[in-house]
């Protein structure tokens, strides 16, 4: 780019900011027919019918003005009510929750409310690719957090205090965990929230996968812990469980004061978030919740096909219990993780993300989603293992 | 574990009892033997494939007859069911609510053929006080199957 008048056009911020490793795989992918994708980080179902047939219907019915800036009331009821159903939990509709354009909007929205320049955030990787990113845009100092496979991915006391330093301000929980599959049981969360009270830590808790873990038993929220409702933003959205990515819209939930600051920004940035997905995700809450466990249920099923697969061709996987990914070690082949992704690719047509793309400790690690059918599951498992039993050769 | 059983194999009749093992996370002797129980209790009845017969280019015709009937004393409308649904040519029989007794799901070659079985064998039965057919046009969904639809995968194929 052409500079004008000496200076640089770009803001060096933003322009200094590292691409996504996933941006350059696509674009490989792009070029391949006969591909056999297992690189989607969305569900593979339709949004349920319900929900569709509530969009249609208020576009009929010309329901296409802004709402408030905040998010529809009923619909910020409707999270509040289904919330306290969930996590028993108590969020005023009005005051602590907001709507937001998918949960990442809510994630930048928490960074810009609550960092001051220097302010340091750790992020517990491997993880989803925003964290980063937002946190430098909003001036503040990403510290990675390694997570270890060892600890199946879960986030240990000892790791967080190691990491604490007198500027630590956030603490990210990205649990159920993408790309690890990994979730934090409440013994774990206790661990944690001790630590963060004890440090004056505000956590963010990105629980964009909440309603999709395969334990047996209800996903765990910190908030559930006594004393961190009060220093935690809950982020969630309506993408994962109820297979809605493209309606883009999440919500945010917290105290009065950060969320006041948070829907201010909001309000300047992106007005509302899309007023006929807000009718459509009241329907998703009030009456879709029966879909949900149904495509929990399918996708237990594909992760039990998988990590069966897996132990037959002795690749090494834990066994994760959340969101709909896995995450396989490839260390004993001797590549790095991008080498061992083209290599699948241009060998077998099957695409896969590596583990490094969601940050360093994600190398020697490939991201596996199943959020397709059984059918095409089965597909890529055989040139899966025609490929890896080459490698071993 | 028989719902879940019951619900992969309402869908896919040919899933084996190894694959439908690995896929509830459990063993294919346990699975084999519930559904071996299944049969035996009349729970599974019989293992159908769901044709488009349009498709397959067959020229067959469904009709569904509403059929009003006097219940007879102390049998109630099952005598008068069974002897319609053991003809061969009777797909289906309910016992409904509402306007109607009986509804009868019937398929032949020809409109003539099913019209010639509701006048010669259905309205000359006893008890049957009025029928009324209904020709099927056309099949959109059946069994929880929507025939038309074949999903293609538009999502794009690397997402983070």
């Amino acid at each position: 780019m052409k500079e004008m008048s000496g200076r640089s056009l770009l803001s060096r911020k933003a322009d200094s900011l590292k691409p996504s490793g996933i941006r350059k795989f696509f674009d490989i992918v792009a070029e391949m027919d006969d591909v056999v994708s297992l690189g989607v980080g969305e569900p593979d179902f339709d949004t349920p019918w319900a929900v569709r047939d509530e969009g249609i219907y208020t576009l009929e019915r010309g329901k296409t003005f802004y709402t408030s800036n905040a998010g529809l009331k009923e619909l910020r009821e409707e999270i509040c009510r289904f919330l306290n159903k969930r996590l028993d939990v108590t969020y005023d509709p009005l005051h602590e929750c907001l709507v937001t354009v998918g949960g990442s909007e809510a994630i930048d929205l928490a960074f810009r409310a609550l960092l001051n320049p220097g302010d340091e955030v750790l992020i517990p990787e491997p993880c989803y690719v925003s964290y980063t990113p937002c946190t430098i845009l909003a001036d503040g100092v990403p510290v990675p957090i390694p997570l270890q496979e060892k600890n199946e991915f879960r986030l240990t006391a000892e790791e967080l205090e190691e990491h604490i330093t007198e500027k630590t301000r956030i603490l990210v929980l990205p649990f159920p965990n993408n790309p690890t599959g990994a979730v934090m049981r409440r013994n774990d969360l206790e661990a944690v929230a001790k630590v963060c009270i004890e440090h004056d830590i505000f956590v963010l808790s990105d629980e964009i996968y909440s309603e999709l873990t395969y334990t047996g038993e209800d996903h765990v929220s910190i908030v559930q812990i006594p004393g961190m409702q009060e220093r935690t933003i809950l982020i969630n959205g309506f993408s994962k469980a109820f297979a809605m990515t493209g309606w883009r819209l999440g919500y945010c939930c917290g105290s009065r004061e950060v969320l006041s600051v948070m829907t201010k920004i909001h309000q300047f940035a992106i007005m509302c978030a899309p007023t006929n997905s807000q009718y459509a995700a009241a329907v998703a809450l009030r009456d879709c919740y029966s879909e949900v466990v149904k495509m929990r249920e399918a996708y237990d099923q594909r992760r039990r096909f998988l990590l069966h697969s897996f132990r037959q061709m002795n690749l090494p996987c834990f066994e994760p219990f959340g969101a709909f990914y896995v995450f396989p070690c490839i260390k004993e082949f001797g590549m790095s993780s991008e080498q061992f992704a083209t290599r699948l690719l241009e060998e077998q047509r099957v695409a896969v993300v590596p583990g490094d793309a969601f940050g360093e400790s994600g190398e020697g690690y490939i991201r596996i989603s199943y959020a397709y059918s059984l059918d095409a599951l089965k597909e890529a498992v055989g040139r899966l293992e025609k490929f890896v039993t080459r490698l071993r050769g | 574990m028989r719902e879940k059983i019951l619900s992969l194999l309402e869908r896919n009749s040919r899933m084996t009892a190894e694959e439908i093992a690995v896929l509830l996370g459990s063993s294919s002797d346990v699975i084999e033997n519930e559904i071996r129980k299944m049969e035996q209790e009349n729970i599974i009845c019989g293992y159908n494939t769901l044709i488009d017969w349009d498709r397959a280019g067959s020229d067959t015709v469904t009709a569904l007859i509403e059929v009003r009937v006097t219940p007879q004393r102390g049998q109630g409308f099952d005598n008068i069911a069974e002897r319609i649904y053991n003809y061969p040519e009777v797909q289906s029989v309910y016992l409904i609510s509402g306007a109607y007794d009986l509804l009868v799901i019937l398929e032949g070659k020809t409109l003539k053929e099913v019209s010639g079985f509701v006048s010669s064998k259905l309205s000359t039965l006893d008890t049957v006080l009025s029928t009324a057919t209904h020709f099927i046009l056309k099949k959109y969904k059946d069994d929880g199957i929507i025939f038309e639809r074949k999903k293609k995968d538009t999502r794009m194929s690397i997402t983070p």
